[in-house]
C-alpha cells in the first residue's frame, strides 16, 4: 500500500496556498504509507539558461559550505544554494550532466534528486506528518505538486528510494503498486546509456516514460507505450513542467480519486484525503478508469 | 411540529457527528447499545470518507450517512437499512447478510463483494469487480459497472441498468446477471441466455425495490454456461 497525493491549482490566486491545501491530503494518506514520504513542487520557471538541482545530504546538520565553495571554484559561476537541513536547492547556469557527474565524483554522499527549471524535490524517511513539518510543506507555493506516502514493497526504506522519482528535467513520478518487469526495462534502458541510481521498480517506470518523451513521444504517447511495456500494478501520478498526469493499469487494483473544480484538480488514493478541500462536495468527483489517460495542463 | 413528534424525535432518533466523535464510537453504539436503546433512526454527519462506517449492524435501524463514505460502508450488515447520501469507497456492503444499503452517488471497487443476502442499490455507477464472489445478495446498479464484475459470483442477482465493462461474469457460478446496456465483453464461461417470464418478473421486482423506472424487457440475461464446473484435461488450461 502507498498513498498518492496530487494538487494542481488552476486559479493563480491559490498558488500561494498550494502547500497548505496539499498537506492534509499527505497527512491523511500517511496511514497508507507511514514509512517515508516526499513531493515534487513546481515553482516559478527559471530563465532559459538557468537550472536548479535539489540535493540530498546524508545528515540533517550536513555542512554545505565546502560543497558550495568547491562548486563555485570548479564552475567559476554564479551559484546559489538554499539549504533546508539535509536538503538544498542549487541554482546555477550549468547543465545537468556536468553538475551530476561532478557532484557524484567529488561529493558521492550527496544525491542529486532532481534537475530542471521548475521542480524542487523533498523526500525522506519517517512519518509523513513529521516530514511535512521538517521541510515546511505548508509554506510551499507553486502551480502543482506531486506527493507520495510510502509503504515499501520492492526495495529498502531509504530517502533515495522514497518517491517521487525523477529522470531528465522537470519530470517526476509517484507510484502505488508494484512493477513486475523492472529489470527487463532497466536492461533495455541501460543499453542506451541511461544510468539507474537505485534498485527500485518505480525508478524503472520513471526512466522508461521520460526516455520515451526524449525520443519524441508526447507525454500521452509515452503513457500509452507504458501500458504495453510496464507489467504490474500501478496508479501513477506524473508531474512535468506544465502537466499533471494520472493513469492506472488494466486491473486498476490500486485506488485513486479525483476532485476537480474551477479552482483546482486534487488527487488522492482515497476520498478522505480530499474531504478538507474548499468546495469538494460540489466538485466533479471521479475515479480514473483503467488504461485511460488523465492529463491536466497548468 | 406537535409535542408528540418532538418527544418521538428525542427518543427514537440519534445523531453521530463524525467531526466530533469517532467511527469506533458509532460502531460500538450500533453493536452494544442499539438493541436496548429504542433508537430507530440514526443520522451520521461529516463522514468525510471514513472507513467502516456502520459495519456489522445486528439490529433493525435506519441509518442515513450524510456525505461521502469510505471503504466497507455497511459491511457485514444484517438488519440495518443504510442510505449513503454521497459516494462510497471500496467494498460497500461487503459480506452483507440481509437488510439493505442504498448509495445515492457512485460506488468504488468490489461493491457487494461476497454478499450473502440483502439488497445493495447503487444509484450511480459502480466501479470494477462489482459483485465479486457474491453469494446470494441482490445488487441493482443504476449506472454502469466496471470490468470483472460478478467474477466468480455464486448466487444472487446483479441488475445493471447501464453498460457493463470487460469480462462480465468471468467464472460465474449460479448468480444471474441482467444488463440493460451494452456488454463490452463476457468473461470465461459466461453466456447470454434468453429472458424467460420468471426473469422479467425478477427484474421487475428488483427495479421496483430500487425505484428505477426501466422496462424489464430491455434487459439481457447472462448466466453460467457451466462448462468450467468439471475439470477438462483436453482444454490445455485455455478457457
Amino acid at each position: 500500500m502507498c498513498g498518492i497525493v496530487g494538487l494542481l491549482v488552476k486559479n493563480p490566486a491559490m498558488r500561494s496556498q498550494l502547500g497548505e491545501l496539499m498537506v492534509p491530503i499527505l497527512e491523511e494518506m500517511a496511514s497508507r504509507g507511514p514509512e517515508s514520504a516526499g513531493l515534487a513542487v513546481f515553482t516559478d520557471r527559471l530563465p532559459e539558461t538557468d537550472r536548479k538541482y535539489s540535493l540530498h545530504a546524508p545528515a540533517w546538520d550536513y555542512d554545505w559550505a565546502p560543497f558550495e565553495a568547491d562548486f563555485i571554484k570548479r564552475f567559476g559561476t554564479e551559484a546559489q544554494l538554499a539549504v533546508k537541513g539535509n536538503h538544498a536547492v542549487l541554482t546555477c547556469d550549468e547543465p545537468a550532466d556536468a553538475v551530476k557527474a561532478w557532484t557524484h565524483q567529488h561529493y558521492p554522499g550527496l544525491h542529486v534528486l532532481s534537475a530542471g527549471r521548475r521542480i524542487d524535490i523533498y523526500k525522506d524517511t519517517g512519518h509523513p506528518a513529521d516530514i511535512a513539518k521538517r521541510y515546511d510543506f505548508p509554506k510551499l507555493t507553486g502551480t502543482h505538486v506531486v506527493g507520495h506516502t510510502r509503504m515499501a514493497t520492492e526495495s529498502a526504506v531509504t530517502p533515495d528510494r522514497a518517491h517521487p522519482f525523477t529522470a531528465g528535467e522537470d519530470f517526476c513520478l509517484v507510484h502505488n503498486g508494484t512493477i513486475s518487469n523492472p529489470f527487463m526495462i532497466r536492461r533495455k534502458l541501460e543499453h542506451r546509456g541511461i544510468r539507474f541510481e537505485t534498485d527500485n521498480d518505480t525508478e524503472a517506470a520513471t526512466r522508461f516514460l521520460e526516455w520515451r518523451t526524449r525520443e519524441g513521444d508526447s507525454l500521452e504517447q509515452a503513457l500509452q507505450k507504458g501500458f504495453e511495456e510496464l507489467d504490474g500494478f500501478y496508479t501513477f501520478l506524473i508531474g512535468t513542467e506544465n502537466k499533471l498526469a494520472l493513469v492506472r493499469d488494466a486491473f486498476a487494483c490500486k485506488p485513486a480519486i479525483v476532485a476537480e473544480t474551477d479552482d483546482y484538480v486534487a488527487i488522492s488514493s482515497e476520498f478522505r484525503g480530499l474531504a478538507h478541500l474548499p468546495g469538494v462536495n460540489n466538485a466533479k468527483l471521479f475515479e480514473p478508469m483503467p488504461e485511460e489517460l488523465y492529463v491536466w495542463t497548468v | 411540529m406537535d409535542s408528540l413528534t418532538v418527544e418521538k424525535r428525542t427518543t427514537m432518533d440519534k445523531t453521530f457527528d463524525l467531526a466530533k466523535s469517532s467511527v469506533r464510537e458509532l460502531n460500538q453504539f450500533l453493536h452494544q447499545d442499539l438493541a436496548t436503546s429504542g433508537v430507530k433512526h440514526i443520522d451520521v454527519l461529516n463522514p468525510n470518507g471514513s472507513h467502516s462506517i456502520a459495519v456489522g449492524v445486528n439490529h433493525p435501524v435506519a441509518i442515513d450517512i450524510r456525505g461521502q463514505g469510505g471503504y466497507y460502508v455497511g459491511g457485514m450488515n444484517k438488519f440495518a437499512d443504510i442510505t449513503v447520501h454521497g459516494n462510497v469507497g471500496w467494498g460497500v456492503a461487503e459480506n452483507m447478510m440481509s437488510g439493505s444499503v442504498r448509495v445515492k452517488g457512485f460506488a468504488s471497487e468490489s461493491a457487494g463483494a461476497t454478499g450473502h443476502g440483502g439488497t445493495l442499490i447503487i444509484e450511480g455507477d459502480a466501479s470494477l469487480r462489482c459483485g465479486i464472489s457474491m453469494k446470494g445478495i441482490d445488487i441493482v446498479v443504476g449506472g454502469r459497472v466496471g470490468n470483472y464484475s460478478a467474477f466468480m459470483a455464486q448466487a444472487g442477482r446483479l441488475v445493471i441498468c447501464g453498460d457493463a465493462g470487460d469480462a462480465l461474469g468471468d467464472s460465474l457460478y449460479e448468480a444471474v446477471i441482467y444488463v440493460r446496456g451494452k456488454i463490452k465483453s463476457l468473461g470465461a464461461d459466461a453466456q447470454q441466455e434468453p429472458m424467460t417470464a420468471a426473469d422479467h418478473a425478477a427484474v421487475a421486482e428488483l427495479l421496483k425495490r430500487a425505484g428505477f423506472p426501466y422496462d424489464p424487457t430491455e434487459f439481457k440475461r447472462v448466466a453460467s454456461a457451466r462448462s468450467l464446473y468439471h475439470w477438462n484435461a483436453d482444454a490445455n488450461q485455455e478457457y
